[in-house]
């Protein structure tokens, strides 16, 4: 199985996005550097838009994960509900 | 009074398929294929455009908003930057150094990279990647003007700022390194600028580039940089998808693609791989404060994270480049080698050089136990003893350039680091020099591409760098004083140690003045 990953600008927009993701992929390793968070995961991760919802309290469009974004690793499936990242291997 | 649409809104496929997808025309005044007249010419077989998925789905209205976004937040931090001195935040203006490097040797990449998309973009019969292309093309322009906005703050109080993006790249030695990895590229066609840009160097190989970049900057109190950065990798992770969404739409349309591909993953892993020793450089040297080493981000980003990118592209009968074996010996000297070169050479850079003191020489061989203290420690303290004696050592001899990665013959041989490592090729009754199995590889298969690199030493020779109207029969002539006038670095100012340059100087009486009253 291969790693996936992802990484945001460590700030105040993607603190409850981390958080979302580390509940919702349990599976899920942080790795905190310099200005950066960096989640690692086997195999697959998955950024759902309701559990972001849920901790900022307002609607949320996944496409404004952009912003902060800084790389991944891994296939992209987008849908205006889940952001999946995987390596189908 | 506003009007409450109700009309439920698009869903992001549909609104994607609409506003990207649903652009497209087929042309009637001219044929297709004379509308497009690079889209054969390389070998690709694309029978259906319609296949190409862009897991994205971002359309222009969507991007506008968003890079805006990223705009305002970019330039709110520069200016708070400037208003408070964030210059004087770093660790230690040695660091600057390697600033110069990228605004010198990697902004203007961003640039071309910019063109070169715009071309693609130009080029491709398809809408999906001509979309993506686009938006691309936009986001390169966007970094180079950003970048070149952050550090001009530096310019107001650095040595060696003042030449910007525009003018070395033509012309210094050193920057002919990645300025002809993207113009070789961008001479090909536009599925080789694909793999060559899209998939080799925005998939395999950036993170190797930006993550240490901005984590080193960030590291190194650099808010300047730490902000152009991680705004230009918000982009780079749609470029990343382009690159391989692009490939595997390549090897998805026909078989015969496959050895095309292959042949140019190998080519331009190995050319970028051979770019970013720049960048190996400076993360186990020029940083005074130090992230991680060369070989560990290499074994991060190339060997695990490249191996599970391999992995996945086995299934098109994909093999993982055969530079790898070479590249694992090299991921240990290659950094050492390079810096080695330009403490030789610093009389002729655009920025500064130093010898690692005791304490970074301590780091460097706990990093690099195999070769370290056996090979380049002892070469390090042959110079202090030297530079103590007052004959710090300089090489005043232009050394041999590879023909293709048009880097010096300073690497040595995979297997036997006492050895420098050259090749050598014939064509049509001229020899050709070249670093590596990899590099004369790739001459051999294009002699006539190569044989016209304009290499900056042989240049040097043929007279072809110095100020219109040098006389080099007047009397006195200084070849190398004028080759540094027609490169615009000042001598004394911009080249040479940090020991003893006005940077230091500087650096060290402003930051005083900042933290005490007198
Ligand atoms: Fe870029
Ligand atoms: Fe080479």
């Amino acid at each position: 199985m291969s790693t996936v990953f992802i990484a945001f600008q460590t700030n105040e927009d993607t603190r409850p996005i981390v958080e979302s993701i580390l509940a919702d992929n349990p599976h899920a390793v942080l790795d905190e550097q310099p200005a950066m968070v960096k989640i690692n995961a086997e195999g697959q991760l998955v950024i759902k838009r309701e559990s972001i919802e849920e901790r900022i309290g307002r609607n949320f469009d996944l496409q404004e994960l952009q912003i902060n974004l800084i790389t991944l690793s891994g296939n992209i499936d987008e849908d205006d509900d889940q952001f999946t990242l995987a390596w189908k291997n | 009074m506003d009007m409450k649409a109700n009309k439920k809104k698009l869903g992001l496929k549909e609104k994607y398929a609409h506003m990207t997808r649903g652009l497209d025309w087929q042309t009637t005044y001219q044929p297709m294929d004379k509308v497009f007249p690079q889209a054969t010419f390389e070998g690709i077989k694309i029978h259906d455009w319609e296949k190409w998925e862009d897991p994205f789905r971002l359309t222009m209205d969507a991007y506008w908003k968003y890079q805006a976004e990223k705009e305002r937040k970019l330039y709110a931090v520069l200016d708070a930057f400037a208003q408070n001195n964030g210059h004087l935040g770093i660790t230690d203006a040695r660091y600057l150094n390697a600033v110069k490097l990228f605004l010198t040797g990697i902004s203007p990449l961003e640039y071309v990279a910019h063109r070169g998309f715009a071309a693609a973009g130009r080029n491709f019969p398809g809408v999906g990647p001509r979309v993506a292309c686009l938006m691309q093309s936009i986001d390169e322009i966007r970094h180079a003007q950003t970048q070149i906005h952050a550090l001009s703050n530096y310019n107001k109080f650095y040595e060696g700022f003042h030449a910007g993006a525009a003018h070395q790249i033509e012309r210094i030695w050193y920057l002919s390194v990645p300025k002809s990895f993207f113009d070789d590229a961008f001479s090909a066609g536009p599925f080789e600028w694909m793999i060559a840009i899209g998939f080799s160097f925005e998939y395999v190989l950036t993170n190797l580039l930006f993550v240490p970049f901005m984590s080193g900057a960030a590291y190194n109190g650099d808010m300047a940089t730490v902000t152009f950065g991680f705004s230009a990798q918000s982009d780079e992770a749609r470029h990343m998808t382009l690159g391989l969404e692009c490939i595997k739409f390549m090897l998805e349309q026909d078989p015969d693609n496959l050895p095309i591909v292959q042949k140019w993953i190998d080519k331009w892993a190995w050319r970028g791989i051979r770019v970013l020793t720049l960048v190996g450089m400076m993360m186990d040297y020029m940083l005074p404060k130090r992230v991680m080493s060369w070989k560990e981000a290499w074994e991060i980003y190339f060997e695990q994270n490249g191996g599970a990118l391999f992995n996945d592209l086995a299934k098109y009968g994909i093999k993982v480049p055969d530079c790898i074996t070479q590249c694992t010996v090299d991921k240990e000297h290659i950094s050492h080698q390079a810096w080695c070169t330009f403490y030789q050479y610093a009389h002729a850079s655009a920025f500064h050089t130093w010898l690692p003191n005791a304490e970074e020489m301590d780091w460097l061989s706990a990093k690099y136990p195999n070769t370290f203290d056996k090979y380049y420690r002892p070469r390090y303290e042959q110079w202090r003893e030297m530079a103590d004696k007052g004959e710090r050592f300089y090489n005043n001899t232009l050394p041999m350039l590879c023909q293709v990665c048009q880097i010096p013959m300073v690497f040595t041989e995979p297997d036997d680091p006492s050895k420098i490592c050259y090749r050598e090729s014939d064509y049509q009754g001229e020899k050709y020099h070249t670093c590596s199995d990899g590099c004369k590889h790739i001459f051999d298969d294009e002699p006539e591409k190569y044989i016209q690199a304009w290499l900056p030493v042989h240049q040097i020779y043929q007279g072809n760098c110095w100020p219109e109207g040098t006389d080099p029969t007047a009397e006195g002539f200084d070849p190398m004083a004028k080759v540094l006038e027609w490169y615009h670095i000042e001598n004394g100012k911009d080249n040479l140690d940090y020991e003893g340059s006005g940077d230091q100087a500087n650096f060290a009486a402003w930051r005083g003045a900042a933290t005490q009253n007198t």
